[in-house]
């Protein structure tokens, strides 16, 4: 065990943190600061230009992607090296929320399923941020139950083997921005539902894709629905067999647990900060509150740590990883509101001209029932840790080993 | 609305209130004080002749279940009297204690479903208190599943009784009842809602064997209770063969009817705790974060309370109180929990002390920690209530079922 | 960097895991709970042949000289085995105040006994109810006799030896007190966990050696840091535990026609059992790692794992109770023995508010140097 640096792993963070020094576009710092829980509010300049100026930057000296190999647009960094960048990058990683999903997911779904040809193509643009990548699983009738999507792909009829996409996504994050989306369709619905799918990764620019931003809660549009009308995707964009796509798919959500190192955001250390500003930090009612958070967030950190532990000894990490979202969202929502009883009537406030800690509790409660649902629902990430991770029985099934197009569903009963 | 008492029911109170300042028994007044959630203890007597004696006296003036009928030893009371009774009785309620499940369940299902010879013979004396009755329904493989029972209950060929054979668990106070409500398997060839009836069993009877269960806590409240080749006569069969289930609902049904009684729940104890013990920095009570959990209770405990009258209110225009009253104890239980844990944690190193002599505030509080689990379970889980408030009060579907439609000897998991 | 046990440190593991599987098992433990005997003698004797009570003492001292990533090894076993053994008290405290504040002579006079298994010790300090402060203690030394009341003391009527808190002119201070010699009165008291038991001691002119000269208050705040990580990995073990047993029974008890556990509410309990097992656990690493170098981050990193492994223990040792329903309340079943130890080491050590208290004073502390820097 040993919470510090090795010699190597310190020269290393001292080479970061040297180049950072030298590279950073300190002049938004203040204002990255400030962001956070539901969006970047950078005023001095376009977020999109800003985002991905700092990872053309990044990936010029290798520092995109680091991780990944080097052919592929990384540096072939070790897990441990890769939580060090982390670290040192600190308030300028807010900047990559544009790259999350296709660096996070889609990136290494293609790494693992795509010819030689597509990951030289598509890879490199993907790390240095010139591709903005969405990720295009989710369906009005497939939530949580991912596997009941409707979205068809079907062979075209001229002999070309190009596949034509009928049918709608939703909740794609960033469907806006996108260059390239992968995309998980139904190319089989006489089997049962996991086994009749197929994955692709397509051209967001293609005739018949159409995106349409959802006007969240919090007033954002970040979320989108995609629909798709005769959409055209040769053969070759294909990723792992027909009917295939169930576990290409489970390579994205294995990937997506991979971004361990990174940790979700939990609110704590704003609240921490804010409670001592205020002198709320002296009051043992707010003491004991600001306990339980204190060492949920320093387990949730420490959690995020060993399991960066066993991939450094080549160990896959596995469901056991749900806890983050699961713990992180809960708590987020519980710090947002706390922060806000902190302020009293002025807690109602949003505009971070007249609100306490510029609004950003406020933000945070606006956003963050949504983080407890995207990318598996609170009680999704429970039965993933009771099923896969304490090996209790699934749930009675009734659509299991039944023909998809036999299924009931609240759109067809 | 009214929050008051109506000129009758002031009437009422203080008629109660005169009776019981004449003739309840002062003497225990310290001892009851200071059992509450702990348990009753009265050091140097005999609990159940001290509870049979208070019971006795108030049937002989007709204040023992003061909301049945007269003929069946009632005064015909009503639901809003009741209540009055029962916070006029106050402390003293602890005595009745022995009694609540024959005069909260068994009794109601006896009046709803025996011949009028049996309730005449049986009712009074379990108002009385002369006879203390029990309700056999749970098993060792039928717990929050009670359908799932297998206790055998078999016509004897050529007679008009019938032979029992099989074991129950969980029985409260099966070890002084003279009698009980058993439900039994009858039909085991019908899904298993379909075979099930309900007799009346002499808990005296040849063949049955109570066996107490040491408890996590030391006490020893609940009992198995075994059945071998036990003889009951038909005419002590409640509602009709194979519609025990339904008999069942009636008994489960008037649990909940006990909505007037006071739900436990630790709140006021740990209130009076606080207000004397003192923190390094001052009195608890004083102090920001004890007041932030107090509040958390003061309200659910208010909110219980105030729950339990307006379902009193709906009872007495003649609505029958339905499964949202199943709030009562799955609040209750945790919040007795909670509450436990949290004076100990005031109380710090000297919270792990447990004998009365020793421990802060006569050991109230780690008595409570150890019967709590128990209050969580009994008659209910937590996790079964949630189920109940969500389906039969929310309106949503069941959860899938295996076992239904299928003959019960055919279950799976037999 | 690395954040686990090393190969070695989990075979050591394995190895005590196996040991107290034979010689803590339940019956050993109901033995205890329900007899007068005070500890397992067998278990006591067994746990210092195999090196663990001296894991953590110098080998200059007869120790082991393991260090402290193994003791809090042994430490979640002996959590997880719920061990009738006056552990806590002769080597998380006794041994610890002595490490910490004894001179050569009482070093040399007690340690290599802690480590042979011959001696008990204890530590005695709370009086009254409520959180322990200097000013609350009134015990008194004067003209090298104590005298006073201590309740409850963990191991206090078996053990040998005590380091008592007591006021003296000059102050709180620590004092070595032999428990078997004169001036000393025990007796048992009841608690919450009879499978480790108590006393009340009435010092009455009991002669006394100090123990280090420096700032009581200081050195037992050290030596609690310390203590509270090792006592954050019995309640981890002990979290584990009894997660694993309400795991097993979920999977074994039918109802509706169904094991139990494939009901949602029954797995998302399960689920949140594991959540905050997992959280403690990683806490403790830190703890265990802050605690074995000497970091400056132990104070916070001690108070982080002991809050969140008191939580956690409390929360897996109800809910085991839970999912076993009826069952989990009777004695037969073995989910008490996790319910009551873990209200017993709630409040060992001090209980969890205190603990709160001090986690955010020494956050407050490091942020606000951080501010200032």
């Amino acid at each position: 065990m040993n919470f510090d640096d090795t010699p190597e792993e310190a020269a290393f963070r001292q080479e970061a943190r040297a180049w950072i020094a030298a590279n950073a576009p300190k002049h938004l710092k203040e204002e990255l600061e400030l962001s956070g829980f539901g969006g970047l509010y950078l005023k001095s300049e376009d977020p999109m230009q800003a985002g991905k100026a700092w990872q053309k930057k990044k990936a010029e000296a290798g520092w995109a992607c680091l991780h990944w190999p080097k052919e592929y647009g990384g540096r072939g960094a070790t897990p441990i090296e890769r939580v060090i960048w982390g670290q040192e990058e600190g308030v300028y990683a807010k900047l990559s929320g544009l790259f999350t999903i296709g660096h996070g997911m889609c990136g290494p779904t293609v790494m693992a399923w795509g010819s030689e040809e597509a990951k030289r193509e598509r890879l490199p643009t993907l790390a240095s941020g010139e591709e903005i990548w969405c990720q295009l699983f989710s369906e009005p009738a497939a939530g949580s139950d991912l596997a009941g999507l409707r979205t068809r792909a079907e062979k075209a009829t001229d002999g070309s083997g190009d596949w034509i996409i009928n049918g709608q996504k939703i909740w794609t994050s960033g469907a806006q921005h996108s260059q390239w989306g992968l995309l998980l369709t139904r190319t089989d619905p006489n089997v049962p539902k996991h086994k009749g799918l197929t994955m692709f990764f397509l051209d967001m620019r293609s005739p018949g894709v159409e995106v349409r931003p959802i006007r969240q809660m919090n007033d954002q549009r970040s979320f989108n629905e995609v629909f798709f009308e005769n959409v055209r995707i040769p053969d070759n964009q294909r990723l792992g067999p027909v009917g295939g796509g169930w576990n290409v798919s489970l390579t994205t959500l294995m990937n997506e647990r991979l971004s361990i190192g990174s940790g979700m955001p939990t609110g704590f250390p704003d609240l921490l900060d804010f409670a001592m500003a205020t002198g709320d930090v002296d009051n043992p009612a707010v003491r004991a509150k600001l306990a339980d958070w204190a060492v949920k967030a320093s387990g949730l950190k420490f959690t995020a740590f060993r399991a960066l532990s066993a991939l450094s000894k080549g160990e896959t990490p596995g469901p056991e990883n749900s806890i983050g979202k699961l713990v992180a969202g809960a708590m987020m929502q519980d710090i947002a509101r706390y922060a806000m009883d902190l302020q009293g009537e002025a807690g109602v406030l949003t505009n971070a001209a007249d609100a306490e800690a510029r609004g950003k509790f406020q933000a945070m409660a606006l956003r963050s029932p949504a983080t407890r649902i995207e990318g598996g629902s609170d009680e999704i990430l429970r039965n993933i840790i009771a099923e896969r991770v304490l090996n209790l029985p699934a749930d009675v099934r009734v659509d299991k080993d039944v023909a998809f197009n036999a299924i009931p569903t609240s759109g067809r009963k | 609305m009214n929050f008051d008492d109506t000129p009758e029911e002031a009437k009422f109170r203080a008629e109660v209130r005169a009776w019981i300042s004449a003739n309840a028994p002062h003497d225990l007044d310290e001892d009851l004080k200071k059992s509450g959630l702990a348990g009753l203890r009265l050091p140097g007597r005999d609990i159940m002749a001290e509870s049979k004696a208070w019971q006795k006296k108030k049937a002989d003036a007709g204040w023992a279940v003061p909301h049945w009928p007269k003929e069946y030893g009632g005064r015909g009371a009503t639901p809003i009297e009741r209540v009055v009774w029962q916070q006029e009785e106050g402390l003293y309620n602890q005595l009745a204690q022995p009694f609540a499940i024959g005069q909260g369940m068994c009794g109601p299902t006896v009046m709803a479903y025996a011949s009028e010879d049996l309730k005449r013979k049986y009712l009074p004396k379990l108002a009385s208190g002369e006879e203390i009755w029990c309700q056999l329904f749970s098993e060792p493989a039928g717990g929050s599943d009670v359908a799932a029972l297998r206790t055998r209950a078999e016509k004897a060929d050529g007679s008009d009784e019938w032979v029992i054979n099989g074991q129950k668990i969980w029985t409260s106070g099966a070890q002084y009842s003279d009698y009980g409500i058993l439900l039994t398997r009858t039909d085991p060839n019908v899904p298993k809602h379909a075979g099930l009836t309900m007799f009346i069993v002499d808990m005296k009877a040849p063949g049955v064997e109570v066996r107490p269960i040491h408890q996590m806590n030391g006490g020893r409240g609940f009992n198995e209770v075994f059945f071998e080749n036990v003889r009951i006569h038909d005419s002590h069969r409640l509602g009709a063969v194979n519609d025990g289930w339904n008999v069942a609902l009636t008994t489960l049904m008037n649990e909940r009817m006990s909505i007037g009684s006071r739900l436990a729940t630790g709140f006021p104890e740990i209130f009076g705790f606080v207000a004397d013990f003192q923190l390094p920095d001052g009195p608890a009570i004083d102090n920001a974060a004890v007041r932030a959990k107090l509040a958390d209770w003061a309200v659910k405990s208010s909110g219980l309370r105030y729950t339990a009258f307006r379902a009193i209110s709906s009872l007495s225009k003649g609505e029958r109180p339905g499964p949202e009253n199943s709030i009562g104890k799955l609040v209750a239980g945790v919040m007795t929990q909670d509450i436990a844990k949290y004076a100990m944690e005031l109380e710090a190193e000297a919270g792990v002390l447990t004998s009365q002599e020793d421990a802060p505030a006569a050991a109230l509080f780690q008595n409570m920690v150890l019967n709590s689990p128990g209050m969580r379970i009994a008659g209910g889980t937590d996790e079964i209530l949630r189920n109940i408030i969500a389906e039969r009060v929310l309106g949503l579907p069941g959860d899938v079922r295996v076992d239904k439609n299928v003959p019960f000897n055919q279950a799976p998991g037999r | 960097m690395n954040f686990d046990f090393s190969d070695e440190q989990k075979q050591l593991r394995d190895s005590a895991r196996r040991f107290l599987e034979k010689q803590s098992s339940v019956a050993v433990v109901r033995r205890v709970l329900e007899g007068d005997e005070g500890y397992d003698r067998e278990l006591w004797q067994g746990l210092a042949e195999m090196g663990f009570t001296g894991a953590a003492i110098p080998e200059e001292f007869g120790g082991a000289g393991l260090g402290y990533l193994e003791l809090c090894v042994i430490a979640e076993e002996l959590g997880r085995a719920v061990a009738p053994v006056p552990f806590s008290s002769t080597v998380y405290l006794a041994a610890e105040f002595l490490l910490a504040a004894g001179n050569d002579a009482q070093k040399k006079n007690y340690l290599p006994k802690i480590a042979a298994g011959e001696v008990i010790g204890t530590f005695a300090y709370a009086e009254t109810a409520g959180e322990v402060t200097a000013e609350r203690i009134k015990a008194t030394v004067s003209g090298g006799k104590l005298s006073g009341t201590k309740i409850p003391v963990a191991d206090g009527s078996i053990a040998d030896f005590a380091v008592v808190a007591a006021q003296s002119g000059s102050g709180l201070g620590l004092y070595l007190v032999d428990l078997t010699g004169p001036g000393v009165t025990r007796t048992v008291v009841d608690t919450i966990d009879p499978s480790r038991k108590h006393a009340r001691i009435v010092f009455d002119g009991a002669p006394v050696e100090q123990l280090g000269s420096g700032d009581a208050e200081a050195v037992i705040a050290a030596v609690y840091d310390r203590a509270a990580v090792l006592t954050a990995f019995e309640q981890v073990g002990g979290s584990d535990r009894a997660l694993e047993m309400a795991r097993d029974y979920a999977l074994e008890r039918i109802a509706f026609g169904r094991q139990i556990g494939s009901f949602q509410a029954i797995k998302h309990i399960l689920a949140d059992m594991y959540v905050s097992a997992t959280l403690a656990r990683s806490n403790c690493y830190w703890g265990a790692y802050a605690l074995s170098t000497g970091s400056a981050e132990l104070p916070e990193a001690a108070a982080s794992c002991r809050v969140s492994a008191t939580k956690a223990f409390q929360h897996c040792s109800t809910n085991n109770i839970q999912v076993h329903g009826g069952m989990g309340f009777t004695w037969q079943f073995d989910c008490h023995l996790y319910y009551k130890r873990s209200n017993l080491l709630a409040l060992n050590l001090g209980s969890l508010s205190v603990w709160e208290n001090r986690l955010i004073a020494r956050m407050r502390a490091r942020n606000s140097a951080r501010d200032a820097a």
